[in-house]
């Protein structure tokens, strides 16, 4: 067994192993500084895998640990998305550790650990590591969400997410359990080729169900978004930034291996069930999100909304429709981490991150509110940014499959009705910003340059891949490719 | 390169630039945006000048590819009927440019929105690709809302803010659900508009899958259009917008809707286009006859200006509804010829406004006393909306009025008196209200416009209703042949079975914009509102 291919997993591992042993000698704020350090290990293994990990000519996928593990060209493009996102929200985090009593170490570990969790998840090939990989990027989100322990809400979300969480665990172990006694295999492609078979057995399909249940609950669609709202505004601001953006496409990266790898045939029949799953989360969604006060709640309630535009590429069960899943996904992480970066530093006097605490933000940093605006107009899907053209791309390919079944049209005035909804919103955030009156703390705000260089990425992240979409089009095209 | 790209992206530069600029170096910041939307008004101008009508095909086009893999490119070009339209375009965004000295506040960022919004514009009447025509429009409709937001006017600001952002994206988003739906049915896998029209010329779609594309087009244009009965956010916008803002969206931008109908909707989907045109035909009398009556009992000169904006559309909707050259032809002339007016007529009451601090009619009076140069430009606009002889609106509307005659009489003779009667009346009263009387105490004191600087804007816009208000045929020579080429051909290929009948067809149908004995009962009828 080649141990090269999991070389991402085992130096993120190595990485948050190795600063856990350096926390114990540092003295408190060194310790703060120490995600500086984790961070550029970070940017180091991304570094790596863009320049020499490639996949050897010929193969387009080779595995390990028995057809366990897969690397393809789909997996590393979702490695280096991982990586980039971790790679933000640990410098993110160094902002924010003033607000952490404790084991501030341990935090910039935990965050390497789910990292890991999620480096495993997009190359998951079996049911087994499906799992595991999921526990590993679950339990330490569990720990992560209540980190502020003196916050009540902080530990409320903690204590939420643990319960409902192991919740669609069991669901999810038991879902196993049920396929794997059905067809006698944990393996994706082994089990493919069982399905034909095994199509219309209620037992099986029934375990299937419970496994996209567990599913669901990670990318947070309807009805499996019951902890979204409580969990986003709980927990500190990058925990819910990694939380809304890596948790949410490693969910994505399983499911699109489960329904177009391990069980294709049963996925060709489900999608009356994805597309109500995605008009009702976009729906509720961007319904909730409407009297929001609170900004991380409200895009709490934002991330379910778009984890129903997402579903609307998986939904269209084309090519087309996963490339724009996987061209959303990469708008959508310098969109929430602009987002999030902002409120980090821009609420960081405020208990409660209501918007009226964003008021005046525009005296005080210019750049913030600028960003803020930008990710909020990406967001709701405003050329020449990257949210316009990814929703420009799935209302195609979700158009395109239309002429089949008349759902897709159903589907279609669905994700309308939301974007329209949702410019209400996004723009009472960006109202806030501009023209709200009764701002009563002008004093500017500093920005540290790695935040500075962050805020620029993701900046440029939304112009450039709404501006110049060819470049990813044709990666996330070449990526999807292993999907059949 | 195109001058094209050079029209559209001197002020998305400028926009960059002013990035760039310090906030406290004011002239600059102005000096920046006016220059550039006047090189780019008067590239649209030797444009337009060099222009060879009654060519085919498109000119000065220039393509560069974008997203391959979806056969996405940036391609931009003029015929006919769009060449007017970026000339007009042009021309408002510069005057807007000028207009904006009333903004104080926040300058820099409402002139970058203020170019952005000018390049978007004019980028969406240029693109000849279906993904790019949207985007641009797109570009240019977001600033608008922020526009109004920030340096809005008025109590109800806020509301007409939300008001209009939601029922335009609304709008939007229908359009782009039928363009897209379009590309997926026609299976050309292009989004290039002429590539489209060729592949849809030798295998055109389904009478069905036209029928179920067309409403979504006619719909979603109709509400950017402000398509009666979805026309309640344009009164409350353009009264709470800063008049650059107002000028822009309502004289150009809005344009777009009506620009997509006939470059896309007519053409690309003819056989549907002939029975929702019945549906069209009686939906714009609700434009010209409701709005105009709802105008009249306005109290609010913006609000009225508003309306009649809205009731103006009737005629582009009219003669796109009469579904044959003259009319189609008429419709964007009538285009052009409300770009200039509403232009005009919204920067005039910005600088009203500006002055007095009020629009109510009734608080104003006299003020012609005060404001000759402002008060006589104001006549004139009034003028050109009740459709006198000699302005570019009078042209237009006869040319509709020819068309339609031939499709739907009865909506035809309810439109001309309605709207020519209705339209007089409420323009001449808000005219006395506002320009004759007694002085009112409070305005013994307003100023007009002191320099050439500021009555530019007004000097250029009134010029462009004049020239081609005497000579329509600098417009309908070009837009005629396009029209037969692009539309026509598509509409009623019984007559014109390929290009080569189009060219037999072209001299003997050609409108001639001054029919004689219609002239003088028009002038006649204005002459007797005046009294």
């Amino acid at each position: 067994m080649n141990l090269l291919l999991l070389s991402h997993e085992l130096l993120v591992l190595g990485l948050g192993l190795g600063l856990l042993l350096v926390d114990l000698w540092l003295p408190l704020p060194a310790k703060r500084k120490l995600g500086y350090a984790a961070a550029l290990g970070v940017g180091l293994i991304l570094l790596y895998s863009l320049c020499c990990v490639r996949l050897s000519p010929g193969q387009s996928v080779q595995y390990a640990f028995g057809q366990m593990y897969a690397l393809d060209s789909l997996a590393l493009f979702f490695k280096r998305f991982f990586l980039i996102a971790a790679l933000i929200v640990l410098l993110m985090s160094v902002e924010f550790a003033d607000r952490i009593a404790t084991g501030i170490g341990e935090f910039y570990a935990l965050v390497l650990f789910a990292l890991s969790g999620m480096l495993f998840a997009c190359s998951a090939n079996d049911f087994a590591l499906l799992f595991v990989s999921l526990e590993l990027i679950t339990v330490t989100f569990y720990v992560l969400t209540s980190f502020q322990r003196a916050r009540v809400a902080s530990l409320e979300a903690g204590v939420k997410y643990l319960i409902i969480g192991a919740l669609s665990t069991g669901f999810m172990v038991f879902g196993i359990a049920l396929v794997y006694g059905m067809s006698h295999t944990l393996n994706f492609e082994t089990l493919a080729g069982v399905v034909p078979q095994l199509g219309s057995n209620k037992v099986f399909l029934f375990g299937l169900v419970l496994v996209l249940v567990g599913l669901g609950f990670k990318i947070a669609a309807f009805p499996f978004q019951i902890w979204v709202p409580d969990v986003y505004q709980g927990a500190p601001a990058p925990v819910t930034a990694f939380l809304a953006v890596g948790s949410k496409a490693a969910g994505f990266a399983l499911l699109l291996r489960v329904l177009f790898i391990a069980v294709p045939d049963v996925t060709a029949h489900w999608f009356n069930l994805l597309i109500i799953v995605s008009a009702v989360s976009i729906l509720y969604g961007n319904l909730c999100a409407i009297p929001q006060r609170n900004l991380k709640r409200l895009l709490g309630y934002s991330s379910i909304a778009h984890a129903g535009y997402l579903l609307l590429g998986v939904a269209a069960l084309s090519p087309a429709g996963r490339s724009a899943v996987l061209y959303y996904l990469s708008g959508y992480l310098f969109t929430v981490l602009g987002a999030f970066t902002v409120i980090c530093l821009a609420l960081r006097q405020v208990e409660g991150e209501d918007l009226g605490a964003l008021a005046g933000l525009h005296r005080r940093s210019p750049l913030l509110a600028s960003t803020m605006t930008l990710a909020m107009a990406s967001l709701a899907g405003v050329p020449p940014l990257a949210g316009f053209f990814g929703k420009f791309l799935l209302l195609k390919a979700v158009l395109e499959q239309a002429p089949m079944h008349a759902g897709y049209y159903w589907l279609t005035l669905a994700a309308l009705a939301g974007v329209v909804i949702s410019f209400y919103y996004y723009f009472s955030v960006v109202r806030a910003i501009y023209w709200s009156t009764g701002a009563t703390d002008l004093s500017p705000i500093s920005v540290s340059w790695p935040i500075r260089v962050v805020i620029y990425g993701c900046i440029a992240g939304m112009f450039y891949l709404g501006s110049f979409p060819g470049w990813i089009v044709n990666v996330a095209t070449e990526a999807v490719k292993v999907l059949p | 390169m195109s001058p094209l790209t050079y029209i559209i992206g001197l002020p998305l530069c400028a926009a960059i630039v002013l990035l760039l600029v310090p906030r406290t170096f004011r002239p600059v910041l102005r000096g920046v945006a006016i220059l550039a939307t006047l090189g780019s008004a008067l590239l649209a101008l030797k444009m337009f000048l060099q222009f060879q009508a009654g060519g085919f095909g498109y000119q000065f086009e220039q393509q560069v590819p974008w997203v391959a893999s979806l056969d996405l490119s940036y391609h931009v070009g003029v015929d006919g009927i769009n060449v007017g339209l970026v000339l007009m375009g042009a021309i408002v965004a510069f005057a807007a440019a000028c207009v904006s000295w009333e903004i104080k506040d926040r300058e820099k960022e409402f002139y970058i929105l203020l170019l952005v919004m000018a390049g978007g514009i004019l980028g969406a009447f240029a693109s000849l690709d279906l993904f790019f025509f949207y985007f641009f429009h797109e570009l240019a409709l977001v600033p608008t809302f922020i526009m109004i937001g920030v340096w809005g006017r008025g109590e109800q600001k806020n509301y007409a803010t939300f008001q209009i952002t939601i029922y335009l994206s609304l709008g939007a988003l229908i359009a782009l659900v039928g363009l897209i739906a379009f590309y997926v049915q026609s299976g050309a896998g292009t989004f290039d508009i002429p590539k489209l029209a060729e592949h849809l010329r030798h295998k055109p779609l389904s009478l069905g899958a036209q029928n179920f594309i067309f409403p979504l087009l006619l719909f979603g244009f109709g509400i950017l259009v402000s398509l009666w009965p979805f026309h309640t956010w344009a009164p409350l916008g353009y009264g709470s917008a800063p008049a650059a803002t107002a000028m822009l969206h309502a004289g150009v931008l809005k344009k777009f809707g009506l620009y997509g109908l006939i470059r896309i909707a007519l053409p690309l989907l003819p056989d549907a286009a002939r029975g929702w045109m019945q549906v069209l035909a009686w939906l714009c009398l609700g434009n010209l006859l409701y709005c105009g009556w709802v105008a009249m009992r306005q109290k609010d000169f913006n609000r009225l200006v508003g309306y009649s904006s809205v009731a103006h559309m009737g005629f582009v909707f009219l003669g796109i509804a009469a579904l044959n050259l003259v009319g189609v032809t008429g419709a964007v002339l009538v285009m052009i010829a409300h770009g200039f007016l509403a232009a005009l007529t919204f920067g005039l009451s910005g600088y009203l406004y500006q002055q007095t601090g009020t629009l109510e009619l009734d608080r104003l009076g006299g003020l012609l006393r005060r404001l000759p140069f402002i008060g006589a430009a104001l006549m004139m606009a009034a003028f050109a909306g009740c459709g006198l002889p000699g302005f570019a609106n009078f042209a237009g509307e006869i040319t509709v009025f020819f068309g339609a005659w031939q499709s739907f009489r009865l909506v035809t003779i309810l439109a001309c008196w309605g709207a020519l009667i209705i339209g007089a009346v409420y323009m001449l009263r808000a005219v006395r209200a506002m320009l004759h009387g007694p002085l009112p105490e409070p305005w013994a004191n307003v100023a007009d416009a002191p320099h050439l600087w500021r009555k530019a804007p007004f000097i250029v816009l009134l010029v462009g209703l004049l020239v081609f208000g005497c000579f329509p045929r600098l417009l309908t020579d070009k837009i005629e042949p396009s029209v037969s080429e692009k539309v026509m051909s598509a509409i009623a290929p019984e007559r014109s079975p390929d290009t080569s009948v189009t060219t037999e067809l072209r001299p003997g149908a050609a409108p001639r914009g001054q029919p004689e004995p219609l002239l003088t009962s028009a002038a006649a009828k204005a002459a007797d509102v005046q009294e």
